[in-house]
């Protein structure tokens, strides 16, 4: 027997996201908790790609693709027009895009932005590197990640960088919302957008989401990963609100270890079989132990 | 105020995505509880409640599976195990 779909979601199904994409499950609840009376500015990536092939969209709101830096760019523009018709209150402004455009290439536009005390919602989606060119390393990479700009080897074992410290960028600007979350907990995701969208000023909401390619993981486990990196600590689930830590996600006792999350993706499996891999896996728990103390998970 | 629009909003309809799907989600309304999980998690957004009521009161879910790519996350993490992934004869 054949259902008939109601599609009541404002992203349509259709689009060309991979199967398990976290990307486009992140993007769906945004969207559907930000309501029809929303512009969103798209940076390049994976999202924009995806969702716009020509002459489709998915999307059922009003949208506009950016150039990579200035998605944050366009938003203060839509903000502005806004403003001169008087409907500020009316309309949410968000900017979107991945880690590449905002760790890296928009960074300073979106820093210029935040400046102005712009009210627009910036959502970046973490999937920890350049996925829709092909997994280069970039801001975002944690150490010892295989991406193809830094592949394993002899004398390598993977990325040697740490990951930029995105929230604490965004707390100096002083923006007044800034949270983290995981597409593992999509109730929390969600009500992290509707604190967001009821303050005024400017937001940053970060969310890591699996990316199946990229991480070599299985499709099945997208919400699985990003629950392991909530529960080890590796990546905190905190919110500020005008600056102070107001919520941090807390680690279940006993904490599971870190391996349990490398070890459900491709991207780490080299780290497992050197002396040196293993320094590595050391480094990165001793970096989910300083989260717990830092953040009191 | 008329504008002319580039595309249509939503309409990457057009564009089934179910023939990339090489595992099939079965759902087994014997054991489901109706929390909604699976509604939740799906990516493509194409997993729904069907309308139709049992005795108890529950709502049964029901995929749409022109939409449907087979990624299995819904089977994952469903409390209560009652989808299962089958391959799929074509």
């Amino acid at each position: 027997m054949q259902y008939k779909m109601p599609f009541n979601y404002l992203i349509n199904p259709g689009h060309s996201a991979c199967a398990g994409c976290g990307e486009i499950l992140a993007m769906r609840h945004v969207l559907q908790i930000a309501g029809r009376n929303t512009i969103i500015a798209n940076a390049t990536g994976c999202s924009e790609v995806t969702t716009s092939r020509f002459p489709m969209s998915s999307f059922k709101v009003p949208w506009i693709h950016a150039n990579f830096e200035n998605a944050q760019a366009v938003a203060s523009g839509i903000s502005a027009a806004l403003r001169q018709k008087g409907m500020e209150d009316q309309v949410n402004v968000i900017a979107w895009g991945g880690d590449g455009a905002t760790f890296d290439i928009g960074l300073g536009l979106i820093s210029g932005s935040w400046e102005r005390q712009e009210n627009i919602l910036y959502v970046c989606f973490d999937n920890e590197a350049y996925m829709n060119t092909g997994i280069q390393a970039s801001g975002a990479t944690p150490e010892g990640a295989n991406t193809t700009t830094t592949p394993p080897g002899k004398k390598s074992t993977g990325d040697d960088n740490l990951k930029k410290d995105m929230p604490a960028i965004a707390l100096a600007h002083h923006c007044v919302y800034v949270a983290t979350a995981t597409v593992g907990n999509i109730i929390d995701l969600q009500e992290k957008v509707k604190k967001a969208l009821s303050m005024k000023g400017p937001k940053y909401l970060q969310i890591l989401v699996t990316c199946v390619p990229g991480w070599y993981t299985d499709s099945k486990d997208t919400i699985k990963v990003a629950r392991l990196a909530q529960q080890t600590g590796i990546y905190p689930i905190i919110e500020y609100v005008n600056g102070e830590l107001t919520g941090a996600a807390k680690c279940p006792r006993p904490k599971p270890p870190i391996e349990e999350y490398l070890k459900l993706q491709g991207r780490y499996k080299h780290l497992f079989k050197s002396d040196e891999g293993k320094k590595v896996v050391a480094a990165l728990q001793r970096i989910a132990e300083e989260n717990v103390r830092k953040y009191g998970l | 105020m008329k504008i002319n629009l580039a595309v249509e909003p939503g309409s990457t309809m057009k564009n089934k995505t179910g023939n990339w799907r090489t595992f099939m989600p079965i759902i087994d309304h014997e054991k489901c509880i109706a929390c909604g999980t699976c509604a939740r998690v799906c990516p493509e957004g194409c997993v729904f409640a069907n309308g139709e009521k049992i005795l108890q009161g529950k709502v049964f879910f029901e995929k749409d599976l022109d939409y449907c790519k087979g990624c299995g996350i819904c089977a994952e993490e469903c409390p209560v195990k009652c989808i299962k992934m089958e391959i799929e004869m074509k």
